[in-house]
């Protein structure tokens, strides 16, 4: 039997579920807002700032003209896209063995993969700041790229090994007896079956890469500062300018916000890790 | 040419030693069928010689040449899977053509060798669709049609058709057998169902816990089974075993009767029983008889117009040359 829910409840429960949803996207929706304001505005009392006030581009205008939003732009895309598709290379072939063939092992490898997400960053900030000054990656895109890729490496591992679990075996043994080699088997079997879970894997890695602050703004200056370490160069010892911080804001969020609408269908697949069909 | 020799193979996964060493030889161009119940070590058999498991010990030999290190792909032989394990992102025509791909042979002489495969089984009509669209008969043609284009040493099936529905495992059986006529290649088959064993094979191999019970074709098996276990397994409905004071009678610790060979009667018999439940088939009546004294009821076939009913009592007579006897370790009296 179908659980009955009354037509009042129904009623209840969607006007509760609007002001939640409604409440977690006010901050944008006023970050937003305040974008298309002049700073004298931008700090007025709210309801001021809603119907007694201007509308401006203005701030998108001074923003561009301060700091190139371009260069940052282009900056997070290689960073991003980067590190998602280096940590792939190494994730596949992990994510390959661990799936099919096991050890006793496998489980706690897996485990201890994802304990170093468990790690506070800031534990390794010394040493690895070190590390880059000593070896020149500071600043560089590469160091990001590489130091983004380790960070969400377990990560794209665990969702590639539950992809791949999913898989029949005997698809793989079908093709080995058909002659494939281990790279045919890969390139030819495995990799078309596993596209749909390796497609949500890219976009949401691209995602947390995209919005990872505490790396990128703590190994950048001004070569290698992607959209993250923009935004953060408004907060300034002057004080903070709403509009501009604003406008700063919604362009670095607005890539990825549309990626993100776009793909949503793959991404509610990857979120959920495989465990729906 | 598709000659198969197992010497002194043994199979282990850690400690637990699922195939005791075993010898078998299997000649070319047979249709062996390996059968027992479930977890008897008959698919694994089927992995060792198809090398997607390896051996623990001793030697498989394919064509008088060693193997036993060679990879699948190199065995010249095909296999299909109980789950069909067709590739779900390739055309019917891309699945057929895969190992031909791989085999890296010319696209003419893949194109010619897939139409004919999809001309031997019926498939040229969905050759352009994926599996998802097919029937599981379908699929089941498609997963055959990827091992023949190989023209392999030989073909090994891995309980094939036990995802079909009966009808159409029935009609699958038969093209299978008609296709081993037809290639006269070498063909080893794995089932649980030992009336597709007795149907399909020139030989079936036996295997119970690991260990082969016995070899033989489907006919020496039926008539001379080597030991309990076999009797028990081969012939539907199964024999009827006595043992106690019946079987000492004959100097046997167990004696073994199939229903077809015991005859009914309403007034005299060996046995004196009575009619508990009866299946009818239309040709054929199998009674479940309860005889005082055995331990199990024991099963009859009689005609289908016989006109017995729950409790009626009635009288048996096994025939005395078709009485199999068996010693106490179970083995087989002559």
């Amino acid at each position: 039997m179908a659980r009955a829910v009354s037509t009042r409840r129904k009623t209840l429960n969607t006007a509760l579920a609007g002001t939640l949803g409604f409440l977690m996207f006010f901050p944008i929706l006023w970050i937003l807002i305040l974008s298309f304001k002049t700073e004298e505005d931008a700090i007025r009392a709210p309801l001021e700032v809603l119907f007694n006030s201007g509308w401006t581009t203005e701030s998108f205008a001074t923003v561009q003209a301060r700091s190139d939003y371009f260069k940052h732009f282009s900056n997070s895309v290689i960073i991003s896209v980067g590190s998602t598709f280096l940590g792939l290379l190494i994730a596949i072939p992990a994510a390959w063995s661990m799936a099919f063939v096991p050890s006793k092992h496998t489980k706690n490898v897996l485990m201890w993969m994802l304990s170093t997400k468990m790690l506070p960053p800031v534990g390794v900030l010394v040493p690895i700041y070190l590390l880059f000054r000593d070896t020149g990656l500071l600043d560089s895109r590469l160091g990001l790229t590489l130091v983004l890729m380790l960070i969400n490496l377990p990560i794209i591992i665990w969702m590639l090994y539950t992809y791949f679990k999913e898989i029949p075996g005997e698809i793989l043994e079908a093709a080995r007896m058909d002659g494939a080699t281990l790279r045919e088997e890969i390139i030819y079997v495995l990799t078309p079956m596993a596209i749909p879970g390796m497609a949500s894997t890219v976009l949401l890695n691209i995602i947390l890469a995209w919005n990872e602050a505490f790396w990128t703004i703590n190994l950048t200056a001004a070569n290698a500062a992607p959209l993250t370490a923009f935004i953060a160069s408004y907060s300034s010892p002057e004080g903070l300018f709403y509009a501009k911080l604003s406008a700063a804001s919604i362009m670095a969020i607005a890539p990825i916000l549309i990626m993100g609408w776009f793909s949503q269908k793959q991404l509610v697949r990857g979120l959920t890790f495989g465990a729906v069909k | 040419m598709g000659q198969i020799q197992l010497k002194q193979v043994r199979k282990a996964f850690g400690e637990v030693e699922v195939i005791p060493p075993l010898d078998l030889t299997i000649e070319d161009g047979e249709f062996v069928v390996f059968v027992g119940p479930s977890g008897c070590g008959k698919s694994t058999l089927l992995r060792l010689i198809a090398g997607l498991e390896d051996v623990t010990d001793g030697t498989v030999e394919i064509d008088h040449k060693d193997a036993t290190e060679l990879p699948p792909a190199k065995r010249g032989l095909a296999m299909v899977f109980q789950s069909y394990a067709l590739y779900p992102h390739m055309s019917v025509r891309k699945n057929i053509a895969f190992p031909l791909k791989m085999a890296k042979m010319d696209q003419a002489e893949i194109d010619r060798r897939v139409a004919n495969a999809a001309d031997v089984l019926n498939l040229a009509d969905y050759i352009d669709r994926r599996p998802g669209q097919l029937s599981g008969g379908q699929r089941q043609r498609v997963a055959i049609g990827r091992a023949i284009v190989r023209e392999p040493a030989a073909f090994l099936f891995d309980e094939p058709l036990s995802n079909l529905d009966a009808a159409l495992r029935v009609g699958m059986r038969l093209e299978i057998s008609e296709l081993h006529k037809r290639l006269d290649t070498t063909m080893i088959y794995v089932t649980h169902d030992q009336v597709e064993a007795m149907t399909m094979a020139d030989k079936i191999v036996v295997l119970q816990a690991g260990v082969i019970e016995q070899v033989g074709s489907p006919l020496e098996l039926y008539r001379k089974p080597r030991n309990k276990f076999v009797a028990g397994f081969i012939g539907s409905p199964k024999m009827n075993l006595i043992e106690g004071p019946e079987a000492a009678k004959h100097n046997a610790a167990t004696i073994g009767v199939r229903p077809e060979h015991i005859s009914v009667s309403a007034e005299s018999g060996a046995w004196k029983g009575t009619v508990g439940v009866s299946e009818h088939l239309g040709s054929d009546t199998f009674f479940h008889v309860t005889v005082a004294g055995f331990a199990e009821p024991i099963t009859v076939r009689a005609g289908g117009d016989v006109d017995l009913h729950y409790g009626d009592t009635i009288y048996l007579e096994p025939d005395p040359a078709l009485i199999h006897k068996f010693d106490a370790n179970g083995l087989r009296i002559e």
